[in-house]
């Protein structure tokens, strides 16, 4: 990977979007991950990064699969390969962030892991590693997506992580955010907040990105191995845009391959301006630029600058903002943001699993039924980062297929 | 640096209650603010409440979603303002998103104009730290309005002598580390903070956990030249709206509590200097 010098800073801001929107109690923390990432992530200090490709390796079973899928190549008449993250320990990209940070608050001296989680995948990932390393570890949810991941609580809890659900608003990853910061701003001191996207205050998003940059690194080598050539398009679904910013961090600066970052549509793009409610989690497609979270992003939010409460069918989607250095790159025209509806994106889950035998995560759902609805020519080889995958989602994707009508649902009449 | 502001600390520990604006709906707030200076304030801390206050506990976290469901808006804070019947300076205490989306390309300088002209002196703006302030306090500057600044117990040397320069107004002392919510104690983290802060020759207002009379009157005693107080307040906001109390009598609980609070205040100015008495 060729390293600029001028990336041997963090990046606090990715044009206007980025910065450090904290409370002052926090702020000394900030500075001091600032130089922990520097020192450790930037100059491998201590061998930091040669341990962390090693227990990605040996723990989190790397590198994963860059898998040509037949079926869907004939379907689609292009070379569709998968980037399997699915096959990462977990079950979901979300490992290789929550391993780096881990292991950085270990480097760092810190004694208690904190971090919200949305799907549940980025909180399983941090109960994990938190278990791996033997530190205590507690996780905030949402109260609404406790209930509709359950499967990931359980797996937080026999990992040995306190899940704390949270009451407050929608009961979503937003509130949970929020929650998670204020824990912080208490026990700053002792404590690692393992934020779970490429969002947050600076050094996060850029420390986020690095932490995923592994799955850029592999597809590009696997691509041109099995390929003989980079992707034309490399697709991949954006809720905060860890996977996105993963798998396209090293593609950037090759003009010739397209990036498609796939937002959840919803049920509709439209928004409910009296209710503060989106039906949808669309904030690079819809929103604009405010400031939450500790970063200027783009965000789902009404006149007066009021965070809108938002939806999709995967709660691993379903948040008002997005990383800012993907908000850049979409303002600059390098990264194209679309998105899928819910309906496409349970269509879509149902094909993968028929056609090819892999289960996705509803959130790498929206990736694939970009495939499907899109009417742009995405060229001959085309690559899709399976973020993860969809054994947390069972319930969650009964419910939703009973209450539509898929033209590919499988019979649902045994569960009644 | 507004006059108004400077004056309030003039004589005497400055007393600065807060409340969330609307809370739990637009004319009864009204009234509590208005016993907030019955009771002795001399400075008023006013809440625009935003959807994710990521620096309050549950306290004010319930009260802003209680004005907010009443139908607060950037528009209404503006006009009750200008309807609020209260002779004292008046800080707004909100979060960035809502300054930075009332400007355009001006950034925050139309919400300062508009603040200023509504009858606002200034501003406390949380997750706002000193790297993020320059358009906000440059927009202040211009329009002779306070931006306050926090000082946290983790606020390093280095740090503090460049909030100490930033800050105009008051210096707002946080009393304990976490987030906002009254407290049965006075921390040692608020003792060590105001010998930190001894030295330098600003109002210091201490606020986070303050709840009696007795809090108030240690923490003035400790060296603070003014206290802020805000969940123990909103708590019997929340408790007259659950228990449907008359707005009245809500009002009054207010007035009796800042007065024990400014009370205590002024007894601990007494506790550090004798002389005066
Ligand atoms: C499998 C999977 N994919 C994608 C996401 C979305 O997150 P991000 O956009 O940060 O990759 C999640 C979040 O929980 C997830 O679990």
């Amino acid at each position: 990977m060729p390293e600029s010098n001028s990336k041997r800073r963090s990046e606090r801001k990715f044009g206007d979007y980025g910065g450090q929107y904290v409370p002052e109690a926090l702020m000394p923390a900030i500075e001091e991950l600032t130089d922990a990432y520097e020192r450790y992530v930037l100059d491998n200090e201590d061998g930091f990064m040669d341990e962390f490709r090693e227990r990605i390796r040996d723990f989190g079973g790397r590198p994963t699969p860059l898998q040509r899928a037949d079926n869907l190549s004939e379907r689609y008449g292009s070379d569709v390969y998968l980037k399997r993250e699915d096959l990462l320990h977990g079950g979901a990209h979300k490992l290789n962030n929550a391993l780096g940070q881990v292991l950085l608050a270990k480097y760092m001296g810190k004694e208690r892991i904190i971090a919200e989680t949305g799907a549940g995948q980025h909180g399983t990932a941090t109960a994990m590693a938190a278990a791996h390393l033997d530190m205590p570890c507690e996780i905030y949810m949402g109260r609404r997506d406790v209930n509709r991941q359950r499967p990931n609580v359980f797996r937080m809890r026999i990992n040995g992580a306190a899940v704390n659900p949270v009451d407050i608003g929608r009961g979503t990853l937003k509130e949970a955010i929020s929650e998670t910061m204020r824990d912080w701003a208490t026990t700053v001191e002792t404590t690692h907040y393992v934020i779970g996207s490429v969002v947050g205050p600076a050094p996060f998003p850029a420390m986020v990105r690095d932490f995923h940059r592994v799955i850029a690194e592999e597809t590009r080598r696997q691509a041109e191995e099995q390929y003989g050539r980079l992707p034309d398009a490399v697709v991949a679904c954006a809720g905060g845009g860890s996977n996105t910013m993963g798998i396209f961090s090293d593609f950037v600066g090759d003009e010739g391959v397209s990036l498609y970052a796939v937002e959840a549509g919803g049920s509709s793009l439209s928004v409910d301006e009296e209710r503060g409610v989106a039906p949808n989690s669309a904030s690079l497609s819809t929103g604009s630029e405010g400031v939450l979270h500790g970063a200027r992003t783009k965000l789902l939010q009404d006149g007066d600058g009021q965070i809108m409460e938002s939806h999709s069918v995967s709660s691993g989607l379903d948040y008002a903002g997005v990383g800012p250095e993907l908000a850049y790159l979409v303002d600059e025209g390098r990264v194209n943001a679309v998105n899928v509806d819910d309906d496409a994106a349970l269509e879509a889950f149902h094909r993968l699993s028929q056609d090819e035998g892999i289960i996705p995560a509803l959130e790498t759902a929206h990736a694939l039924a970009f495939l499907e609805e899109t009417d742009e020519d995405l060229g001959e080889f085309v690559v899709v980062n399976v973020s993860g995958r969809g054994d947390k989602d069972l319930e969650a994707a009964i419910e939703e297929t009973e209450k539509r009508d898929l033209p590919n649902a499988p019979d649902m009449g045994v569960f009644e | 640096m507004n006059a108004d502001i400077a004056a309030a600390f003039a004589d005497g520990p400055a007393f600065i209650p807060y409340l969330a604006a609307g809370d739990p709906n637009y004319e009864a707030s009204l009234e509590y603010v208005e016993a907030l200076e019955r009771g002795g304030a001399d400075i008023i801390e006013l809440g625009l409440p935003f959807s994710e206050p990521i620096a309050e506990g549950s306290t004010i976290q319930s009260a802003i979603v209680r004005s907010l469901a009443g139908g607060m808006t950037v528009g209404r804070y503006f006009e009750f303002v200008e309807e609020a019947d209260v002779d004292v300076p008046l800080v707004c205490m909100t979060y960035y998103n809502l300054i930075y989306q009332y400007g355009d390309e001006e950034g925050p300088a139309p919400f300062v104009r508009r603040a200023k002209e509504a009858g606002i002196d200034g501003f406390v703006v949380p997750d706002l730290p000193a790297e993020e302030a320059d358009p906000l306090r440059e927009a202040c500057t211009d329009h002779g309005l306070d931006l306050v600044f926090i000082v946290a117990p983790t606020t390093d040397d280095d740090r503090l002598e460049r909030l100490v320069s930033l800050s105009s107004g008051y210096l707002y002392v946080q009393a304990r580390l976490g987030v906002t919510g009254a407290r049965d104690d006075v921390s040692d983290q608020t003792t060590a903070s105001l010998d930190r802060l001894a030295g330098y020759d600003v109002p210091k207002a201490v606020g986070f956990g303050i709840k009696t009379g007795e809090h108030a009157e240690r923490v003035v005693a400790g060296g603070a030249d003014g206290i802020i107080v805000g969940s123990a307040l909103v708590d019997i906001v929340a408790e007259g709206h659950e228990s449907d109390a008359p707005v009245g009598e809500t009002a009054n609980r207010l007035e009796a509590l800042c007065r024990e609070l400014k009370e205590g205040a002024v007894a601990g100015s007494r506790a550090t200097t004798p002389e005066r008495t």
